[in-house]
């Protein structure tokens, strides 16, 4: 394949993609059924994906469903993000061993694991920025979640199929996939099974010389542009986004805090779902002998105690002010302190809520009757 | 620690227990000669039959208070340890013994035993922390080995032992599970309950049991209406919160609220 623009690979050209992947070295990781939904995972080849399979979602509830056609990507986002690979939930980062006086501290190598992600969502593309920004965007670099980052090959997919807990509209951050993609998938279903590939960087173009695919035709490029209309169509939520760090920066008194506090678990599921969040706790441990001991970081939730506990209790101890610190972080001082929103309106908080708490209805009730005092503390 | 100290003296108690939690102790095979090489292992009714006299450094104790000598027992316990930390549902929320304290334990005694006076128990099961100052608190039925080991260990190096007391939620989280409530629509316990065991139930396609008590913060009448809407009605959300941790104040009240 020598041209440059968008080209048309088959079902049969898809495989060839996994093959050429793996001969590259890496560890191709995407969606597959598991335990009743459709997560991330080591994948074997084509056949792994949750071929005729989709997804059922509203606030506290998600159900796997049969599709009618033979769709490889006919589903939304599931339980995982893509920051289980870039930022595990534990990293060790250091072993130190005593030998008489005498203590040895080891870091933890960064990972040569070179992953290669498949079916990369629009919303997660911008998750994957945001998380970027926060581990390597500043004047402190993450060594491990830059290894994994500049490792990883990421094959991208338009959206044909929004969930009804999906609001990336809303968020400006879908359902079209617009860069930081190596290759980028729309799956065309309607006559010859077959998908609409571009290619992002150099590596992708590399890798995309290499298949069976011809160019694409005006045909697929319109087939692949409805795909994409549809799904914009039929975002299951919507919110109202351009206000809300002032909104929710004078709201922050509204009893509408404490109406959530009353149904909030404060269990930390909606930040665990998160693909922005990136939380962490730091644990030491040592063995029986003294002699060894290592430092763990483990994803924390801005919802546990320990969070915000210093010598006295802990700073945020009700439900209330925890949720509203969750709250405003991803919607209004994320944008002071990142220069964007925490959230791409991917919906898993909402889905993954096991009561339900929908972040979208929240700012709605917050909206509909602002507080009349203004900005409180 | 240049110099060989005094190794500082071990004793496991027992109380109105299944036994359950120390054996834990037995059970960490792979760790139990370390933890015999750091502590000098002078009380272990399970382990040995040398019973020592004198004072301990750290004392374990598993069970609960159900009568009236064990609650004079743990007094001299306490007097004769420098720190008390207590190990299992039992010692630290009263057990599935704690059951009687919902009901009336003489009318118990008498259906069950010949000779019911010839028992002579309290009307209530209740956490050794309810009698003396406990420096610390393992939960769980039966406790985790893993944590147990982090406890001694963090007791030997004079640290905070790292036991969060947040969801089990977190802990399923982190080993990328897939919520059983969410995605299968079964009834968990997990988003009220500390976590400690890794979320074992829900990694085998179960919804938690409460096996460690309730969690740093829970909202049991929330999860309730939640659970109510899975198909629990009041009398099984009643029996849900009295189990192994029935006693404890969160769990305690959330059953009385929705029944006798
Ligand atoms: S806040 Fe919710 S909808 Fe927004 S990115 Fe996070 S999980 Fe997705
Ligand atoms: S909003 Fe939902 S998921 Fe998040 S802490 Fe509250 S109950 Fe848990
Ligand atoms: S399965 Fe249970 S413990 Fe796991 S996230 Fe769901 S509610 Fe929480």
């Amino acid at each position: 394949m020598d041209h440059q623009g968008p080209s048309v690979l088959t079902a049969l050209g898809l495989q060839a993609l996994f093959d050429s992947l793996r001969h590259r070295g890496y560890r191709i990781v995407g969606p597959k059924v598991r335990d009743g939904a459709i997560v991330y995972d080591d994948l074997d080849g084509v056949a792994d994906l949750p071929q005729g399979w989709t997804d059922e979602q509203a606030p506290g509830r998600y159900r796997l469903a049969r599709r009618d056609d033979a769709a490889l990507f006919g589903y939304a986002v599931g339980p995982h993000s893509w920051k289980a690979f870039l930022h595990p939930s534990v990293q060790r980062l250091w072993t130190a061993r005593r030998e008489g006086d005498a203590v040895t501290v080891t870091p933890e190598p960064t990972s040569a694991e070179r992953f290669a992600f498949i079916g990369v969502r629009a919303c997660e593309l911008k998750a994957i920025e945001i998380q970027d920004r926060v581990f390597v965007g500043g004047a402190h670099i993450d060594p491990h979640y830059r290894a994994r980052r500049e490792g990883a090959f990421i094959v991208a997919v338009n959206c044909a199929e929004a969930a009804g807990t999906c609001f990336c509209v809303s968020m400006g951050s879908g359902p079209k996939v617009e860069a930081g993609y190596d290759l980028a998938l729309t799956e065309i279903t309607e006559g010859e099974h077959r998908f609409v590939v571009e290619a992002g960087s150099e590596a992708g173009r590399q890798v995309l010389a290499e298949l069976q695919a011809h160019a694409a035709m005006d045909g697929d490029l319109d087939a692949a542009e409805a795909v994409v209309q549809r799904t914009a169509a039929s975002m299951g939520r919507q919110m109202r986004s351009d206000d809300l760090r002032e909104l929710l920066a004078a709201n922050l008194e509204h009893p509408r805090w404490d109406d959530v506090a009353d149904r909030c678990l404060t269990c930390g599921n909606c930040t665990m779902v998160c693909p922005t969040c990136f939380c962490t706790s730091v644990e030491d441990s040592s063995d029986l002998t003294g002699a060894e001991s290592s430092r763990t970081r483990r994803w924390d939730s801005c919802f546990t105690m320990d969070f915000t506990h210093v010598p006295g209790g802990s700073v945020r101890a009700s439900a209330r002010s925890r949720y509203r610190q969750w709250m405003t972080h991803k919607l209004s001082s994320w944008v002071d302190q990142f220069g964007t929103s925490g959230c791409v309106g991917c919906g898993r908080c909402l889905t993954w809520c096991p009561v339900g708490i929908d972040i979208t209805e929240e700012v709605r009730a917050i909206r509909e009757s602002p507080s009349k005092q203004g900005a409180g503390t | 620690m240049a110099a060989r100290r005094r190794k500082p003296r071990l004793g496991v108690w027992k109380f109105a227990s299944c036994d359950g939690c120390q054996l834990t102790l037995l059970d960490c095979e792979d760790e139990f000669l370390a933890v015999a090489e750091a502590l000098d292992i002078a009380y272990f009714p399970e382990a040995t039959r040398a019973a020592v006299k004198g004072r301990y450094d750290l004392s374990l104790v598993e069970g609960s208070i159900t009568t009236t000598h064990d609650a004079q027992r743990i007094q001299d316990i306490r007097r004769r340890s420098r720190a008390l930390i207590t190990i299992g549902a039992c010692a630290t929320s009263g057990g599935i013994q704690a059951l009687r304290n919902f009901a009336d334990v003489r009318e118990y005694a008498s259906i069950v035993y010949a000779r019911p006076d010839y028992i002579h128990s309290l009307a209530t099961s209740t956490p050794i922390a309810d009698h003396v100052p406990v420096d610390f608190e393992l939960r769980g039925c039966p406790i985790n080995k893993r944590q147990l080991v982090e406890v001694i260990s963090a007791f030997l190096a004079g640290r905070r032992p790292v036991t969060p007391a947040h969801s089990v939620c977190i802990e399923c989280k982190l080993k990328g599970n897939v919520c059983v409530t969410v995605a299968h629509g079964t009834p968990c316990l997990g988003p009220v309950t500390h976590a400690g065991c890794g979320a074992i139930c829900p990694s085998y396609d179960r919804g938690c049991y409460g096996c460690y008590g309730p969690m740093e913060s829970p909202n049991a009448p929330a999860l309730s209406a939640k659970l109510g809407e899975l198909g629990m009605d009041q009398r099984d959300l009643t029996r849900i919160y009295r189990t192994f941790n029935a006693g404890s104040p969160a769990f305690r009240k959330e059953s009385e609220r929705n029944g006798p």
